[in-house]
């Protein structure tokens, strides 16, 4: 299934609707890490609200494009996740170094905000 | 094998060889013969109970009680164990051991005392009895065949009754501990503390987990400080476990700072290799919710030192 991706200003906002399997998540990162050149994005968000498991690939690919995006000059914030699935990760060892996390989609906007404006020089 | 158990079975059955050569009692007769048992403890009551209550002061039990209550509740226990030899229903005396025990469990009576004396009582009568029916061994065979099976499902039910009413209690204080040992506080918009006080086991830090994290979704918070200045000790799975809240919260977008560690608890972080670099720790509550509200952006001030900048 295909994640939409949306474009708001300077963000773009990929909004999980469903589980998704390992290749959808790799065609997720790929295709965010293409947008953000193309639209010239400064950060991104992934809503995993959705997500009731998170298992070790859905993780290591969220951090490959936490990366990747980074590397592309956006910044990526993963939002939403459960309380009882944040639990699991962490029981599992995943911790999901290197990338921020926010509690919702508002609270990772403000994130974003102002964690572009501290670093003017980019872009 | 088959020899011993049949050579046994041969024992155990002249031990009660007057009762077995008979048919057995049928229910007609256990009825009356119980029927005259309670006759005979009825006319006896004052001297039996008083027997009673002498043998419970001779063995030192119900210390807790003053020796009017202790032969007032003697009396009702009395007529209670008759009525049930009577009737068969152990229900009133059920609920009467329940109600007994919700009243001494407070004044410190033991499990044992409270056997020991329906113990005693089942002691008293049956040596009445040996007396009564001295000289008629069979009739006295037939009296106790009635009388045993009665009177053990009544000490059973007095036991059972004071355990289960203490076990209730139990229940009933974990509860209560338990829904008031975590609350998570919130002090500012945004900004919740966990006051931790008293020994963490695995399953209190599971529920203490569970607590934070609902909490950090409803009130939306941005910072967490955990207060463990009430923890004297922690085993390293607890402290695995604090670690884990730690990045939970994270993964919820909230940034958890632990204060108030005891030297001990810091030595325990400290052997199991806990990585210092994700963990937050200020020394005090104070100190922690400080550097909170300077994370959230705060600042707090005299008011006389902010009335006197130009607005």
């Amino acid at each position: 299934m295909e994640v939409p991706i949306l474009k708001q200003g300077l963000y773009l906002i990929a909004s999980i609707q469903a589980a998704l399997s390992d290749l959808d998540l790799v065609h997720l990162r790929d295709a965010l890490a293409e947008k953000v050149g193309k639209f010239r994005a400064r950060g991104v968000i992934v809503d995993v609200t959705v997500l009731d498991v998170m298992d070790s690939f859905a993780s290591r690919t969220l951090r490959d494009l936490a990366h990747m995006t980074r590397l592309r000059g956006a910044e990526t914030v993963i939002v939403g996740i459960q309380p009882e699935v944040a639990f699991a990760m962490v029981q599992l060892g995943l911790t999901l170094e290197g990338v921020d996390t926010a509690l919702d989609l508002e609270e990772g906007l403000a994130f974003l905000d102002k964690k572009t404006k501290r670093h003017p020089s980019r872009g | 094998m088959g020899d011993q158990r049949a050579k046994r079975n041969e024992d155990k059955g002249q031990g009660v060889s007057p009762t077995r050569e008979m048919p057995p009692p049928d229910d007609v007769s256990t009825v009356s013969l119980l029927r005259e048992l309670v006759a005979h403890l009825r006319k006896n009551r004052t001297q039996l109970r008083e027997e009673w209550a002498r043998r419970i002061t001779a063995a030192k039990l119900l210390g807790a009680m003053s020796s009017e209550e202790m032969f007032a509740e003697a009396t009702s226990v009395y007529d209670n164990y008759v009525e049930v030899l009577e009737t068969g229903a152990v229900e009133a005396l059920q609920a009467y051991a329940r109600d007994l025990s919700e009243r001494i469990i407070p004044r410190g009576v033991e499990t044992d005392e409270v056997v020991g004396i329906v113990l005693l009582l089942r002691d008293v009568l049956a040596r009445s009895l040996f007396a009564k029916y001295q000289t008629d061994f069979q009739l006295l065979n037939r009296i106790l065949d009635a009388y045993e099976p009665a009177a053990n499902r009544i000490a059973n039910t007095v036991a059972v009754g004071f355990v289960q009413e203490r076990e209730r209690i139990i229940r009933q204080q974990q509860e209560a501990i338990r829904e008031l040992s975590t609350p998570v506080l919130q002090v500012r918009e945004r900004l919740l503390i966990l006051p931790i006080i008293g020994v963490i086991d695995s399953q209190r830090a599971r529920q203490l987990t569970e607590q934070l994290l609902r909490g950090i979704r409803t009130n939306r918070a941005k910072v967490v400080v955990i207060d463990i200045t009430g923890v004297a000790a922690m085993d390293a799975t607890v402290a695995n476990h604090l670690v884990q809240t730690v990045e939970a919260s994270r993964l919820l977008g909230a940034t958890v700072i632990v204060t108030g560690l005891s030297p001990e608890i810091a030595q325990t972080l400290v052997t199991i290799g806990v990585d210092l670099g994700k963990m937050n720790t200020v020394g005090d509550l104070q100190g922690g919710i400080e550097e909170a509200e300077r994370l959230l952006g705060y600042k707090v001030a005299p008011f006389s030192e902010i009335s006197q900048q130009p607005i």
